[in-house]
């Protein structure tokens, strides 16, 4: 059975480094074939599930195939969306950001199918560093290159949360299995675990990076971006924290938070944002009930947000692409323009919105049919409070300011079109699939973990309760539209802390510590350096003549080969050489799973 | 499609004559509805409870997101750039 194991993330990392090989016509059919032939290896390994890719790393044994239901679920949206995704950036020239893509699917998928936590955390950070770089590709946005430190700073920092975590476990416990964690233990590295797997879900306090780094991705790079990060995080919640109570509380505080800054927003990719971290609330809610029918809720609406969110961030950055605009204040009046895209906003739209036969409808209302079941009515009623606003954003305000309000600008109007023919393709089937997910919900539900524990969305209560909360809704947009217009200010968030922290840190750094070097500089020159200076002018002579034309001048050699190295490799530019270090992971990762 | 969007937005009362009218026959249905399922007594014996509660939802997150953006977040849009 082992033998018929290729790890997923393999072809992708294998894909993406042959990439830059490969020139046109070949190009566009490479680039479909690498995303299908994977997701055609997760769909086999869907039906052959088990434990595979077990090998013996030092004291350690690692697993690098625990494929489940619940895993199993997970990895084949992601490869899906992987196909869709690309299929969306088809027409980038740029083969950093396509590689850069696919390592970080790559990283989701190996995350997902990791079996204890030290593959996890290597596929974890080749995710973080490579979704840095779709972040840095984005050539258009000047503040993409802050953005994406900042990105990867935090992430950085969520990561050290984990490795802390589960070395302090490895040494409580002995183990380095990546499973459900004793909620009741209390301890420290829980809590470390917890956090650091809290951060890459966004979960409030730990959630400012996702509307910064999004909006300034690549347009095709977000796309990417909007599906892999917090669901990948979703999927280790509900592997490691399951029925975690506290998660209740953080997952109903998010969905409330993230909407009612999605309200006042004023840029389209963050409003979006703003939304991921509404809906990734109500998944991580679903997860700190942690029954059967939540966790099935959880992983059905993973798989239904990737499809629609993805769906909206391609609608958004089709707009973003043919305007060169992405603030509503700039925006308005394209429906004359952008037919398509317009079509294809307002389906994401209603299925964020769950309307009946969309996808959200058949996946949101089982976390809070679940919530009702535990009597766990507070975050029954916020949740569903929270889906009346989801609908009064996504459904109403988006296509709104974006297309039918007055336009802001009839220059804008004026340049805008329906993006080329691969956006619009991407669109079409992320669209059908969420129309197929929410009419032919079966489909969905066949794949979710627990078989016994399945919830019937078509009700006629149920969907009289939805149809009343939607058509109400809509009247309240009516009612109080203009307090819903867009304005050019940004609202502040807990990135403050570090943005600002971080400006008062470089001040501090550029007046009185740069003035105490410098008078340190200063007197060390005066004093120190020119008696240092004569003796070392002796030595290096002597040791230049004397010693290495004695040992037949390799000191010379050495240095010229230090040169060439030097100008190969480390041209000053920090990207590249993380690129080059990830790069050599990468490899490193290859050997080991081969070995 | 376009042109389907113009006559609509030509018709602005007609169409939210439509919407109204729409939205009553949803209230007037959900009183057919069996509610023996319901999880609490509100859902019961409140007509068109999920109504009340989708307008009031979101009613309260408009006012509460306008006054939580005016009670002091909100900053010039290159507040970051200097």
């Amino acid at each position: 059975m082992t033998n018929s194991f290729f790890h997923p993330s393999l072809l992708l990392i294998c894909g993406g480094l042959l990439l830059p090989f490969i020139k046109e016509p070949f190009r566009k059919p490479y680039l479909l074939l690498v995303p299908i032939l994977t997701f055609v290896d997760v769909v086999y390994l869907g039906f052959n599930q088990g434990i595979y890719g077990e090998v013996a790393f030092l004291d350690w044994q690692l697993t690098f195939g625990r494929i489940d239901g619940l895993s199993n679920v997970f990895a084949f949206i992601m490869a899906l969306m992987a196909i869709l995704a690309t299929l969306y950036s088809l027409q980038v020239e740029d083969f950093w950001q396509q590689m850069a893509a696919w390592f970080y699917v790559a990283g989701s998928i190996g995350a997902i199918y990791a079996g204890d936590y030290l593959s996890l955390f290597l596929f974890w950070e080749i995710m973080a560093f490579a979704s840095t770089f779709l972040v840095w590709c984005n050539r258009d946005e000047k503040e993409a290159t802050a953005a994406g430190f900042r990105y990867l700073l935090v992430h950085t920092f969520g990561g050290l949360l984990l490795l802390s975590g589960f070395v302090l476990r490895y040494q409580a416990t002995g183990s380095i299995a990546f499973e459900l964690l004793d909620y009741e233990t209390h301890t420290a590295y829980n809590w470390l675990i917890m956090s650091g797997l809290m951060l890459n879900a966004a979960v409030v306090p730990l959630h400012s990076w996702l509307p910064d780094a999004y909006s300034k991705a690549t347009i095709g790079g977000a796309v990417f971006m909007c599906a892999f990060t917090t669901k990948t995080a979703v999927y280790t919640l509900a592997r490691a924290c399951a029925g975690f109570d506290i998660l209740i509380v953080l997952g109903v505080a998010m969905a409330i938070y993230g909407i009612v800054y999605a309200i006042i927003e004023n840029d389209i990719r963050r409003l979006l944002g703003w939304e991921i971290i509404s809906q990734v609330g109500y998944m991580v809610a679903g997860v700190g009930i942690g029954t059967a029918l939540a966790i099935n809720g959880a992983a059905a609406h993973a798989f239904a947000h990737i499809l629609y969110k993805g769906l909206l961030f391609m609608g958004a950055g089709a707009v973003i692409q043919m305007t060169g605009k992405s603030r509503f204040t700039e925006l308005g009046g394209l429906y004359k323009k952008m037919p398509v895209t317009m079509l294809f906003i307002i389906i994401g739209g209603v299925s964020v919105s769950a309307f009946p036969f969309f996808s959200g409808f058949v996946s949101k209302s089982i976390i809070i049919a679940a919530s009702y079941e535990e009597h766990l009515l507070w975050a029954g009623f916020l949740l569903t409070m929270v889906s009346a606003g989801t609908f009064l954003v996504a459904g109403l305000r988006l296509p709104w300011l974006i297309f039918f309000c007055e336009p802001n600008s009839a220059e804008v109007v004026e340049r805008a079109a329906d993006p080329p023919w691969n956006m619009q393709a991407a669109m079409i089937v992320a669209g059908l699939l969420c129309f197929l997910l929410g009419a032919l919900y079966p489909l969905l539900y066949s794949m979710l973990p627990y078989q016994d524990a399945l919830y019937h969305p078509y009700s006629a209560y149920h969907l009289s309760e939805t149809l009343q909360i939607l058509a109400f809704t809509a009247l309240g947009f009516i009612f109080f539209r203009n307090r819903l217009v867009a304005r050019p200010i940004i609202n502040l968030d807990l990135d403050w802390f570090y943005r600002r922290g971080g400006q008062a840190f470089q001040w501090l750094a550029k007046y009185p510590i740069q003035w105490l070097d410098t008078i340190w500089g200063k007197a060390y020159r005066v004093v120190g350096l020119l008696s240092l200076m004569t003796t070392a002018r002796f030595s290096a002579w002597f040791d230049w003549h004397g010693i290495d034309g004695f040992l037949d001048g390799s000191a010379r050699g050495v240095r010229s080969l230090g040169r060439l190295v030097a100008r190969v490799l480390q041209r000053g530019q920090i990207q590249h050489t993380l690129a080059y270090t990830v790069t050599f992971v990468a490899l490193v990762l290859i050997a080991f799973i081969w070995m | 499609m376009i042109q389907f969007i113009d006559f609509l937005k030509e018709r602005g009362r007609e169409v939210r004559y439509i919407i109204y009218g729409t939205m009553a026959a949803i209230v007037i249905w959900s009183m057919t509805v069996d509610t023996s399922h319901a999880h609490t007594w509100v859902e019961k014996y409140i007509p068109g409870f999920w109504a009340i509660f989708g307008l009031a939802s979101c009613t309260v997150l408009i006012f509460f997101a306008r006054w939580f953006g005016s009670a002091g977040i909100e900053r010039e849009e290159d507040y970051y750039d200097e």
